[in-house]
């Protein structure tokens, strides 16, 4: 791993004169891989949580490609989707949703790799547009991922180039079944497989320079 | 524009003017002069606004082409310089002084081209992509798709028509493919 500059180990003058030693990477980063996480003791009470995780849908603001564009309409009166139960955060801490709208550039991969791990448990992924499902017309670009699901764990795909607003909220509804059904398990999947996802991660980003889980 | 070509031609060595349209002309320039015919028409005639500066890999004459387009606000016209260097070297003189924007660009073409411009600013920095570990991808020898088969998973099971028998097909369905 090659390590930025601001992420090295080094000798930090505090404000009241006193030096200290700053090893970012241990600590203002959890080393600790993420866990599996159990399911309620008694399955009625998981079915109440996936009920009301469902009804709770926080999705991250981050347009990724072109079909951060859909979300536009969607977030303002012509669609408006917040009377579906679904709300926009400006911060993976806040949001549990994360749509992959659209192409990802590895760099932009990187991005969202670390968005997806600051975000809190249960969390799920959509991917929108075809992009994201086999390339779509980037199919033979030197620069993107085809299959978005050999780096993130991906609940639900949403087809079409780009798909209509309406198409999302028809996902965001086919989510909250899925949810419900307790069939999202995307995070606990991650959690399970993270070293073959990381190892996918790897192979495309060639200048890893962040710490592998960084929440 | 004819006038302008004329006026320059007289202190440069210019080549052939191509004329696109009433407002947008090119013209080829050796890469010694170019400085100095950035410099006049910058300050002399007018062409105060770089719009853009970018590249052609000429691949079989193993040139690089570089296009100067200036704007002049005041006619509303645009001419291009053209540069030709050698693909194999592939360095150029950087512009960085003239139109700070250069560099920018200047750093773009080294990315995508390989082309160097010693002297200009964050030059080495990556500017796109990241951990690039092949030729510069605009290089036409850098066969595109076998690197994105090689680096990238893939999801078996895409298909490709060819548009104008598929659409026939959707089309007339009776038809055989292939008969007109």
């Amino acid at each position: 791993m090659t390590t930025k500059p601001e992420l090295m180990k080094r000798m930090v003058k505090g404000p009241d004169g006193l030096e200290f030693e700053v090893d970012p990477l241990r600590d203002y980063y959890c080393e600790a891989p993420p866990t599996v996480m159990p399911g309620a003791y008694i399955q009625i009470v998981e079915d109440f949580f996936n009920w009301a995780r469902s009804k709770s849908l926080w999705i991250l603001g981050f347009g990724t490609g072109c079909g951060a564009i859909e979300m536009r309409p969607l977030m303002t009166p012509r669609f408006d989707a917040y009377r579906f139960g679904v709300a926009w955060r400006p911060t993976p801490r806040q949001a549990n949703l994360f749509i992959i709208s659209g192409y990802l550039s590895t760099k932009t991969l990187k991005r969202a790799i670390r968005a997806y791990e600051q975000m809190q448990n249960p969390k799920y992924v959509i991917g929108l547009g075809s992009c994201t499902i086999n390339g779509g017309m980037y199919w033979d670009s030197y620069n993107t991922i085809k299959k978005l699901d050999e780096y993130l764990p991906v609940d639900l795909y949403i087809a079409g180039c780009m798909p209509r607003p309406e198409a999302l909220l028809a996902g965001f509804e086919e989510m909250k079944k899925i949810i419900r059904t307790g069939k999202a398990e995307g995070a606990n999947q991650y959690a399970e497989n993270f070293a073959w996802y990381k190892a996918n991660q790897k192979r495309v980003i060639h200048d890893w320079d962040m710490p592998d889980y960084n929440w | 524009m004819r006038e302008l070509y004329a006026r320059l031609k007289a202190l440069y060595p210019l080549g052939e003017l191509t004329e696109q349209r009433k407002n947008l002309a090119f013209v080829t320039v050796p890469a010694a002069h170019l400085r100095d015919t950035l410099l006049h028409l910058r300050d002399k005639e007018g062409f105060t606004h770089l719009v853009l500066l970018t590249a052609v890999d000429w691949l079989e004459e193993g040139q690089f082409q570089l296009t100067y387009l200036l704007n002049n606000r005041a006619l509303a016209c645009d001419l291009g310089l053209r540069v030709l260097i050698q693909r194999d070297t592939a360095t150029m003189e950087s512009i960085h002084d003239l139109w700070p924007t250069a560099a920018t660009y200047q750093r773009e073409l080294r990315e995508m081209f390989g082309i160097d411009f010693p002297g200009s600013p964050r030059i080495e920095e990556e500017f796109i992509l990241e951990g690039w570990n092949s030729i510069p991808p605009y290089r036409r020898d850098f066969d595109t798709l076998k690197y994105a088969q090689e680096a990238y998973a893939e999801r078996p099971g895409r298909v490709t028509h060819d548009p104008e028998t598929h659409m026939r097909l959707q089309m007339y369905p009776g038809q055989h493919p292939a008969g007109k």
